[in-house]
């Protein structure tokens, strides 16, 4: 799902009570930091602060077929609020990120609950097994789940003759969302769960303990202890699932191939600005959409983390 | 020399015979190749993506021990046109020599991305080309490209399935509506034809029906889909499309192979170059498959229509234009063509398919049928003024979001159509192209 | 699968053996209420996200044993006529003078200059950021998560025309750059070494004399192993599927990782002339995510106490 390197982030490690801001400044020079940040930092710069400028520069131009290039001021940011298609986008991708978000992250917690409980038959299988979609490439897991939707010939068209079903085209317009939703669920379930479930066994066992001297069962265990020990976990996997979601491309874009008229070229926000610089050579508007995504991404997910964090202090 | 090729543009308008003698007014002396520039040596850089250039690629090496010609398959065609792009707008990687398919060319030529062949002596090979591909290198007085195959257009079909539920081969466009009809009505699994929405193949029906949506003049440019030519076919089609007796499987998908392996598909309206992907993608069908012509609007002339074809092209920005030329000569007409051909790449040049051994050669695939007979035919009725905009790839790009809603929505293909028209205008006019 | 030993009558008695510095980090809790009973209830329950989870999995290993006329024509769950497995894995290696292989090279490089590099640069950075006070700490965190929210596929251009200037496209060197940055890594370092890293420690050290580049490399490092195996892992994944940045930087199909190669070979069948080789798609897909599901498996133990400690705590 995620395109670029994936990222977290709950806790401002240097802000919060967390033991990073607990550490004691050391006594040597206070650049000595920098000697072990540095190479990360240069890194960084050259390969996203520098493209990140570089866009910024970009969107105040305007190169056509015809004309050449000129400066143009805010011009592609006043066509972008205008524009249709790329609002639509946004629209999707937010539909899409409060549906399957949720399910994802849901079905993730269940694994993880039912896991961690200890009650399951072979729970290690059980761990390792529902992680290995994990392994799978964006595109191998498109081109799989895409082969298995074909009604004509797929799995659902085996379905649907031996149980004599009517299941419809998941690539149909109505349902290319859902049917991608489904693929981006089944790659990142394993993977939440695993976080989800590292934050679970690291929850010291002597509350539970406490609890069961106190007559609380394993629904009241769940709820009263093990949900909110793991909220910063969950703060995680959401905003994570947020980026991912804006950042929607690889699986719409594969997908296209199979059902075009499904996926229009302004699919997702991220699929737009692709189009635009690739098949329409629009790089100053393509630039000027990547970086309103980038700001609008940032906006929410800093409004997730702040009311996770929010909640986190009560 | 603007000027001059302004002149050349109408000249070709107006006479094409006329423009051989026009254009060698842009021959400043040296515009014939050295015939020595091979033994020269010297390395050159081919980008495309069908198989058969390597192998020209390496014919032409033993020919010509000093030179150096390397193949990259960059991405197959929108793939590699933005690579092409890209490599452009950098300045930096760019090859000497790239496969361009015929829709594509205006795109790279106005962007003075290709060399003028004219200015090599390619005008010297008018004539040895079919008129399809031929006119489709040339434009704005230019050649910016020579062609390398053309997909003269035919009906590909399974004989064995037809027969099986008494379908005659349609002649006529209404007998083919027909035959859709009956046949999805005799096995509601099996379709006559499959079609989910492609550009390639909407722009060649309305061509062959006569339609001529696009005009371009240099940077002004109309489109128009309302033609009555344009509309018989769109609205025939839309028929297809509301009575579902089109198989909604997206081509080039593995469905679409399927499809026509097992059965389902049962038939292909499409360039020439079908037949070697139907060999090597539909195994199952060996012996059942045949070609047919075309079918046609009743009553009118025989009129077929071009769907895809490459030509290679010769980049601006090449150091070593002649070599590339040379090279370029023995790909399109030379030792290259006679070689593309053997592996069942559909020839553009008349020596090479009016060659009687050629088109009396039996295909086994297609039960001994004399295939090539049928297609040649097609290949010399091809309607003529075709014209793509100096936009297409991009026009291309949002065909289904436009016209292809008319096979998922209520929307009729006509307004898919004029959709799709406004929305390249848009794009256009946004390029700084005059476009009404 | 019995090697993690996570059950949790082992896992107590392992904990009990490690020294009191490590059962900090990794918690020797027993599973839930103490002595938790199988239930074969919720083990069907939970048994819906594991087929889930491998029926794509398992449809990819049958049809990779079927040839390819017999994969349109048979059920997509089950094996097919005639077992092709042995002969399309070698089909897969031996097309096109064994690009294959060249691809799976071309893979490993990215990952181990990629992945490798990124996990250097992470763990060198998440201590100098846990450990150090230093000018600018607090900028750094805001910037790297700020730039990490712009979508990667739109800065890609940018990206693109700036590699081009300085003549790195088309080399291994596009691919391997970017995939230096892992922002997420990075911040699992930080919280990881900040917990892992005692200060009195690298005090006591700098007592002794120790420059700070030794305290780093023979009393951090060792120290950091468990979270730096995690961070290596998630950045194999990430460069190991890769497949976005290649697709822009790449001309030369003799430099494509596999993500691109089999990409480039589905398509193949789209074209004039081109040959349909969907077998090869389906076997070269599944030889690609063997070597990481084994990775996984043999160090699950390694990364999922990464995991624990270092990416979430309570």
């Amino acid at each position: 799902m995620t395109v670029a390197a994936p990222v977290a982030h709950v806790a401002d490690p240097a802000e919060s009570s967390q033991p990073p801001v607990a550490t004691p400044p050391p006594r040597r020079g206070k650049w000595t930091g920098w000697a072990f940040v540095g190479p990360f930092m240069v890194v960084f710069a050259f390969v996203f602060l520098a493209p990140i400028i570089y866009s910024l520069w970009l969107s105040l131009f305007r190169d056509q077929m015809v004309g050449g290039n000129q400066f143009v001021g805010l011009e592609n940011y006043i066509q972008a609020f205008g524009d249709q298609q790329l609002w639509r986008a946004l629209g999707r991708v937010t539909l899409f990120l409060v549906i399957q978000v949720p399910v994802m992250l849901g079905i993730a917690l269940l694994v993880a609950l039912a896991i961690d409980s200890g009650r399951l038959h072979g729970k290690n299988f059980f761990r390792i097994a529902v992680f290995m979609p994990y392994a799978v490439p964006a595109v191998v897991a498109t081109l799989m789940w895409g082969f298995m939707y074909g009604t004509q010939f797929g799995l659902v068209a085996n379905f649907n003759d031996m149980f004599g079903l009517n299941i419809p085209s998941p690539l149909a317009p109505e349902w290319v969302l859902l049917a991608i939703g489904n693929i981006v669920t089944w790659q990142f379930v394993g993977y939440n769960m695993l976080i989800f479930y590292s934050a679970l066994r690291v929850i010291p066992h002597s509350l539970y303990e406490a609890a069961e001297i106190d007559g609380a069962g394993q629904w009241r265990i769940i709820t009263a202890i093990k949900l909110p020990a793991i909220r910063s976990a969950m703060v995680i996997a959401t905003i994570f699932s947020i980026i991912g979601s804006f950042q929607l491309f690889n699986e719409p874009s594969i997908l296209q191939a199979m059902a075009p008229n499904s996926i229009s070229s302004s699919f997702t926000p991220n699929l737009y600005a692709y189009s635009l610089s690739f098949a329409g050579q629009q790089f100053n508007y393509a630039a000027t959409v990547a970086i309103i995504m980038g700001v609008i991404t940032m906006l929410v997910a800093y409004v997730v983390q702040l009311r996770g964090m929010r909640e986190d202090m009560r | 020399m603007l000027a001059l090729t302004r002149g050349r543009r109408r000249a070709l308008a107006g006479a094409a015979a006329l423009a051989l003698v026009i254009t060698s007014c842009a021959d400043n002396g040296t515009s014939e190749v050295d015939e020595d520039i091979a033994a020269e040596g010297g390395e050159l850089l081919l980008w495309g993506w069908t198989g058969v250039y390597e192998d020209i690629a390496e014919a032409y090496m033993e020919e010509n021990p000093e030179v150096t010609v390397e193949v990259q398959n960059v991405g197959t065609n929108e793939d590699q046109y933005t690579a092409l792009q890209n490599a452009v707008a950098a300045g930096s990687g760019i090859p000497d020599l790239a496969q361009i398919e015929y829709y594509a060319i205006p795109q790279f030529a106005i962007a003075d991305s290709l060399a003028d062949l004219s200015e090599l002596g390619a005008e010297d090979l008018e004539g040895t080309y079919t008129p399809g591909p031929w006119d489709s290198v040339t434009m704005e007085g230019g050649i910016w490209g020579l062609p390398i195959d053309s997909g003269p257009m035919a009906f590909f079909y399974n004989a064995a399935l037809l027969e099986e539920h008494g379908i005659e081969v349609p002649e006529t466009w209404e007998d083919f509506a027909q035959a859709a009809r009956d046949l999805n009505e005799a096995d509601p699994d099996v379709y006559l034809a499959a079609d989910t929405g492609d550009a390639g193949f909407a722009t060649s029906m309305i061509w062959q029906s006569g339609g001529r949506p696009y005009q371009v003049d240099g940077t002004s440019v109309s489109i128009d889909f309302s033609e009555p030519e344009t509309q018989r076919w769109a609205e025939l089609w839309n028929e297809l499309i509301e009575d579902e007796v089109l198989a909604p499987i997206t081509a080039w998908s593995d469905e679409w192979y399927q499809g026509m392996a097992n059965g389902t598909i049962a038939s292909l309206t499409t360039g020439a170059w079908m037949g070697s992907n139907l060999q090597s993608g539909v195994e199952e069908g060996h012996g059942d498959w045949r070609v047919a012509p075309m079918p046609q609007w009743e009553g009118e002339e025989f009129t077929t229509a071009e769907n895809g074809g490459s030509s290679i092209a010769i980049m601006e920005d090449s150091d070593n234009k002649e070599l590339a030329y040379d090279f370029l000569q023995f790909a399109s007409n030379g030792g290259g063509a006679d070689l593309a051909r053997d592996q069942g790449v559909f020839p553009a040049t008349v020596e090479r398919l009016e060659d009687e051994d050629y088109l009396n050669e039996e295909v086994e695939y297609f039960g001994d049928q004399q295939v090539y007979q049928v297609l040649a035919e097609s290949a010399d009725s091809v309607a003529e003024g075709r014209q793509y905009l100096p936009f297409h790839v991009h026009a291309i790009s949002i065909f289904n979001d436009t016209a292809g809603q008319a096979y998922v929505s209520d929307t009729t293909l006509s307004e898919g159509l004029e959709e799709w028209g406004e929305q390249s205008a848009a794009y256009g006019n946004e390029q700084g192209f005059d476009v009404e | 699968m019995t090697i993690t030993a996570t059950d949790s009558r082992t896992h107590r008695t392992s904990a009990r053996r490690r020294p009191a510095r490590t059962s900090m980090l990794k918690s020797t809790r027993f599973s839930s209420v103490t002595r938790p009973r199988r239930s074969a209830l919720l083990t069907a329950l939970t048994s819906i996200a594991l087929i889930y989870s491998l029926l794509p999995l398992v449809w990819l290993v049958l049809n990779a044993t079927k040839p390819q006329a017999e994969l349109f024509t048979s059920f997509g769950l089950w094996f097919s006529d005639s077992f092709h497995l042995i002969e399309n894995i070698a089909a897969t290696l031996s097309y096109d003078d064994g690009i294959y292989t060249r691809w799976l090279l071309n893979t490993i490089l990215y990952v181990v200059a990629g992945a490798g590099g990124a996990t250097l640069l992470a763990v060198a950075g998440g201590y100098g950021l846990a450990k150090f006070n230093f000018p600018g700490r607090r900028a750094v965190f805001a910037v790297v998560i700020g730039a990490a929210a712009v979508p990667g596929t739109a800065l890609a251009v940018p990206t693109f025309l700036m590699f081009s200037q300085l003549e790195l496209t088309n080399t291994p060197w596009s691919v391997i750059i970017p995939s230096l940055i892992s922002p997420f890594a990075l911040y699992l370092m930080w919280v990881f070494a900040a917990e892992a890293v005692p200060t009195e420690l690298m005090e006591a050290a700098r007592m002794d004399g120790a420059s700070e580049f030794r305290i780093f490399w023979q009393i951090a490092a060792p120290l950091l192993a468990p979270g730096t195996v995690t961070v290596a892992l998630f950045t194999t994944v990430a460069t190991w599927n890769n497949y976005f940045l290649p697709l822009i930087m790449l001309r030369d199909s003799s430099w494509y990782p596999l993500t691109l190669g089999l990409n480039a070979w589905n398509s193949q069948a789209s074209t004039a002339g081109g040959e349909a080789v969907f077998d090869l798609v389906i076997t070269g897909s599944l030889l690609m995510i063997l070597p990481l599901i084994a990775v996984f498996l043999l160090l699950q133990r390694f990364w999922q106490a990464g995991l624990s400690a270092g990416s979430v705590k309570e």
